[in-house]
Parts: structure tokens; C-alpha cells; sequence
């Protein structure tokens, strides 16, 4: 059996980047994708945008990821691609995983693990609809599939329910390739997706944007035919009368992000109830000895640049693994917070360049973000907006305070 | 007038005044912002990102991008004539497929090196 010193399961910009910092300090590493190609979603995201922060660029998904493979390719890290984890178990020192491709079945040994599956889209089963089943509703993410890699149409005319990143972009795709998006429709009264989406991606080609409306039937038997839209007060209540029919061959979901950790749940990993990830330390492992998590199966990440930036403090953590006893500390937070990642801090690794990112649970303009130990505050940095779709990270240096497990690390936002 | 900029995620909330000559703007986080808020005023432009189809199976399309940006009135010009394109050579990641498209000083370029090597 192959022994290694870090396993990553996933090869999209996260587990790239924890592949090659984890290759840096001089580990054995092997990486596992079950795709014909590495680069994860970004494959499909073929609109720019990427790479900003990291390469001052403003390049497209397959040219931000590409440049990571080009990386991966000068090391001596193995990758393999159509491959399946399909049973991982603790051992003495780390885990065996059983892996399953064309080749049949083996077995390899990691002394570590990182966890980089990315995330799925919430699909029709998680918002109500009334009505038919018709072929016809599908996520955001499909179509960008069908148009951007199988280069097919898959509507003609569509309603898009949701105002995520991916259904704004998408909105513009389909419109460029001819289709014609009718509105998107969002049940809350704010936009999900970023300002510049709803610019460049609606105002500019005139897509109506609906706030608080949403989709109430789809109509259709074997093909979708029609969907009727509503109005919605801000209980979410439908209002009356204000019903709508729409024709159309296609509804489009964007309706959020959510971790993919079917391995995780597999090795019963504790998960966090608000990022929907594993609950993890400033090293990015996870409450299980021995496995990291990054990217988007860690939290969903609007930007690829903090992915790669999370996949490389999970790939170097990895790497320096020593089976060492970890003495955790929550950090707390107050409840203008939507998440924190990461949600530990263990004092017995190093605590001089902890990385925090999280997200407000509402927008917030002239905002204090306050770092507490033990009643004591230690760092402030002002935010002139803060929104809950825009992630913010700090460095927070702990190195100067004296911590033990019953300290109390707090993080609170004052208006 | 207000205007969102949309060169970076940052998105910054532009407010942009003119007088007779002058334009000022005020809101930006950066020098690009009032770049952008200029150009949106007198003569809009945005970078178009596509694929075009080939004739390789294992990638029946490659994605696409302008190097800068054209004129945001020739973009349906701009998907009207990549609509006939067919690609049939193997090119790399950042190789123009059109160069110069309606005298903009803009090429087109494939944004992924997907065609050079079959990957295993
Ligand atoms: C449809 C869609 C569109 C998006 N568009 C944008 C965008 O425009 N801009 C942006 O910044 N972000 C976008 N995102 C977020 C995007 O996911 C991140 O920016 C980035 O790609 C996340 O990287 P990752 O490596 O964590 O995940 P991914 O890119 O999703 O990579 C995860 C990889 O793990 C593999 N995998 C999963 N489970 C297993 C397993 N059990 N065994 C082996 N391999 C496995 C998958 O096949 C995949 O290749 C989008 C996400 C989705 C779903
Ligand atoms: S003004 Fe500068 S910082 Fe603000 S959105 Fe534009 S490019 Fe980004």
C-alpha cells in the first residue's frame, strides 16, 4: 500500500492549493478527483472576474484554475482523476482509503487528510413549488454545464428564481447566446448576488430583477410550459391577486450554496449549523484528528481567491501535522454575525497569524469589528459597509495574550 | 448621478456630477473607479467572455474572452460573428482567435489550454 503524508480529496482551487503548499513543506502527497479534469466549478465559470487579489488580473475560471494545474504539474504531487473515495477508515498514525476507479479497486495510506469536495447547489426538492414535476427546472449550475462545457441550449425563453452570483451570470449567458430570460425573481427584498452582477448582468442587457416575488406553480406535463409568479410581503406571506402566469421552457434556480461533506458526514465529522461545513481551528482541521477542510466544503466562498488562499493554510497545516494533543477554545461571537471560520482556536499551535472569516448576518455601514480576550479588547478595524453576500477576513495576532482553555475570545460588531 | 462601479467585487457606489466639462466622481475606493465612471458617460465598454464551438469531441466548445474591452452597443455584433465560427485547430490558453475585432485593438483570446493535451 502507498503511504502518503497528506491525502486531498477534491481537485478544484482548494484542493490544488492545499496539494501544492502541502508539496511546499516537503510532504508526500496525493490528490483525488472523481471529474475527467481537475479545476473543480470553475471549468464551467467562464465569465471573468477571478484572481483579482491573487494575480491582479481579471481573468476567467478556467484560466485562474489552469494556472494553479500548471503549478501542481512542475511538483511531484500524484493526481489522479476519475476516482472515487469510497470507504475511508482510522488506523494506527492516520486513515486507509479505499479507492475505486477504472483500474478496479486499492487502497492507500494518508497520515492526514484534506477535505476540498466544494459545494452543490440547494436544487427544487428545498423550495416549495407547487405543481408538476416537468423536466425543465433545473439549477443555474446545470445550465452553465449545458451551455458552457456541452456548448447546448437548454432554453429558450426561462424564468430565474433566486438572485445568487450564478443565476445573475447566467442571466446574461443565456442571453448572449440568444435565449430570452424573462426576470429574475427574488423572495427577499434585497438581491443575494453581488452589486456589480446585478449591473453588468441585468441592467446592462435590461433583465427585470423582481424583489419579493417568488414562484408559486410551475405548470407543464412533460415539459415545463409555464410558471405562475407572485408578490410575497415581508412575512413571505403570497399576497393575493398579484399571481402572475409566465410562459416559459425553462426555470432556472439560483437559491444559494450549500458545502458538499458526504465524507464528512461518512467519518461523522462534527459540522457547523451555520456555515454547513465541519467546525474547524485556525489550522483549518477539523474536530477529527488528522483532517483538514478548505474551500467551499468548508463555507461557501464568494471569491476564489480566499478558496486558494484556504486551501493553502489547510495544505501547509497538513503537511506539519504532528499527532499532538490540541487544546481548543470557541471563539465567541455576538449576534451580528452570520459565521466565523474558523470557529476554534487551539493554544498549543501557533496563534500569530490567525486568519478569521466571516460574514455579517445583515448589511451594516460604519461598522467596529472588535476583537475581545477576556474583557480586554486587543484589535478594532472599521468596515464602512459590511454585507452578509461579501466575506471579509482579518489577521488577528494572539501571540501577546496569555491564553488557557477557560479564556474568553470575543468578536462583536458595533454600529 | 449614481453609478455602481464594476471593475472589482468591492462594487463602490459612484456618484458622478458634470459640469459642462468637468466630470467629477466621488465614491471610489480606487483610481479605476473614476476610469470606469468616465467611460460610462461618454462611451461604455465591457469585456465579453463566450466560448466558440470546434470540431475537437472532447470539447465541443472553448471558452473564450476580448483581451480589453469593446464598446458595450457591438457585443451582440461581437456573439453575432464568433456564432460562426468554427474552431479546428488546437490552440493554447491565451492564443488569439480574432484579432483586432471592429478595429477595437482587441482580440479575442481561448481562455483555457483544454485542447493541448489529453488529459488522463
Ligand atoms: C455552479 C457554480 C458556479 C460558481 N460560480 C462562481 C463564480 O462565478 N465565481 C466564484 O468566485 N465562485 C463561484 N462559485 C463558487 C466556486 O465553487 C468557488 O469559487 C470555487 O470553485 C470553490 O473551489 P473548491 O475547490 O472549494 O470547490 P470546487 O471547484 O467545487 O471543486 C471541488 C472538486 O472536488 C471534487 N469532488 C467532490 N467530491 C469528491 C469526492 N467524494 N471524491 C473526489 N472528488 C470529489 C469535485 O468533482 C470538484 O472537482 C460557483 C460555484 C458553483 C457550484
Ligand atoms: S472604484 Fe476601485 S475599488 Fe471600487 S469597485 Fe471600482 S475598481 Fe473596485
Amino acid at each position: 500500500m502507498n503511504k502518503y503524508d497528506v491525502v486531498v480529496i477534491g481537485g478544484g482551487p482548494a484542493g490544488i492549493a492545499a496539494a501544492v503548499a502541502a508539496h511546499k513543506q516537503k510532504a508526500k502527497v496525493f490528490l483525488i478527483e472523481r471529474e475527467a479534469r481537475l479545476g473543480g466549478i470553475l471549468k464551467q465559470c467562464i465569465h471573468d472576474g477571478f484572481g483579482l487579489i491573487r494575480f491582479k488580473e481579471k481573468l476567467s475560471g478556467p484560466e485562474y484554475v489552469e494556472r494553479y494545474i500548471d503549478m501542481l504539474n512542475q511538483t511531484s504531487v500524484e493526481a489522479v482523476t476519475l476516482t472515487f473515495v469510497s470507504d475511508i477508515k482510522q488506523v494506527e498514525g492516520g486513515y486507509t482509503l479505499t479507492l475505486v476507479n477504472r483500474n478496479g479497486i486499492s487502497k492507500i495510506f494518508g497520515k492526514t487528510i484534506v477535505l476540498a469536495t466544494g459545494c452543490r447547489e440547494r436544487t427544487a426538492k428545498q423550495v416549495l413549488i407547487q405543481g408538476t414535476r416537468p423536466a425543465g427546472v433545473f439549477t443555474a449550475g446545470t445550465a452553465q454545464y449545458y451551455v458552457n462545457i456541452l456548448g447546448k441550449m437548454p432554453t429558450k425563453k426561462c424564468v430565474i428564481l433566486g438572485s445568487g452570483d450564478i443565476g445573475l451570470i447566467m442571466a446574461r449567458r443565456l442571453t448572449l447566446e440568444g435565449a430570452k430570460v424573462e426576470g429574475v425573481y427574488e423572495v427577499k427584498p434585497t438581491p443575494s448576488g453581488l452589486t456589480r452582477n446585478i449591473v453588468q448582468c441585468l441592467h446592462d442587457f435590461d433583465i427585470p430583477l423582481h424583489l419579493s416575488h417568488t414562484v408559486t406553480k410551475v405548470f407543464g406535463e412533460d415539459r415545463l410550459e409555464a410558471v405562475e409568479v407572485a408578490e410575497v410581503d415581508e412575512k413571505m406571506n403570497i399576497k393575493e391577486g398579484t399571481q402572475r402566469k409566465i410562459e416559459c421552457d425553462a426555470l432556472i434556480l439560483s437559491v444559494g450554496l450549500i458545502p458538499e461533506n458526504e465524507v464528512a458526514y461518512s467519518l461523522d465529522i462534527p459540522l457547523d449549523r451555520c456555515t454547513k461545513g465541519p467546525t474547524v481551528d485556525q489550522t483549518f482541521m477539523t474536530m477529527r484528528e488528522g483532517i483538514f477542510s478548505c474551500g467551499n466544503a468548508l463555507h461557501v466562498n464568494d471569491l476564489v481567491d480566499y478558496v486558494s488562499e484556504g486551501g493553502e493554510i489547510a495544505g501547509e497545516n497538513a503537511a506539519v501535522y504532528k499527532n499532538k494533543e490540541r487544546k481548543l477554545i470557541d471563539i465567541k461571537t455576538d449576534k451580528n454575525f452570520l459565521y466565523i471560520v474558523p470557529q476554534k482556536i487551539d493554544i498549543n499551535a501557533p496563534i500569530d497569524k490567525i486568519k478569521i472569516y466571516f460574514r455579517s448576518i445583515k448589511d451594516f455601514d460604519n461598522t467596529k469589528f472588535i476583537v475581545s480576550v477576556d474583557g480586554k479588547v486587543i484589535m478594532t478595524k472599521k468596515y464602512a459597509h459590511l454585507r452578509p453576500p461579501e466575506m471579509e477576513s482579518v489577521k488577528l495576532d494572539l501571540s501577546k495574550e496569555t491564553l488557557n482553555e477557560s479564556s474568553v475570545i470575543l468578536l462583536t460588531l458595533e454600529e | 448621478m449614481n453609478l455602481v462601479c464594476i471593475v472589482c467585487p468591492n462594487g463602490c457606489r459612484l456618484t458622478v456630477t458634470i459640469d459642462g466639462e468637468d466630470i467629477t466622481v466621488t465614491g471610489q475606493k480606487c483610481p479605476k473607479g473614476k476610469t470606469y465612471a468616465i467611460a460610462e458617460m461618454t462611451e461604455p465598454k465591457r469585456s465579453v467572455t463566450t466560448t466558440v464551438r470546434t470540431v475537437f469531441e472532447e470539447a465541443p466548445v472553448l471558452p473564450v474572452r476580448t483581451n480589453g474591452e469593446i464598446p458595450k452597443d457591438k457585443i451582440f455584433d461581437l456573439m453575432k460573428l464568433l456564432d460562426g465560427f468554427v474552431l479546428n485547430k488546437r490552440i493554447k490558453r491565451g492564443e488569439a482567435i480574432l484579432r483586432n475585432v471592429f478595429d477595437s485593438g482587441v482580440d479575442v483570446i481561448a481562455t483555457s489550454g483544454m485542447l493541448m493535451k489529453e488529459e488522463t
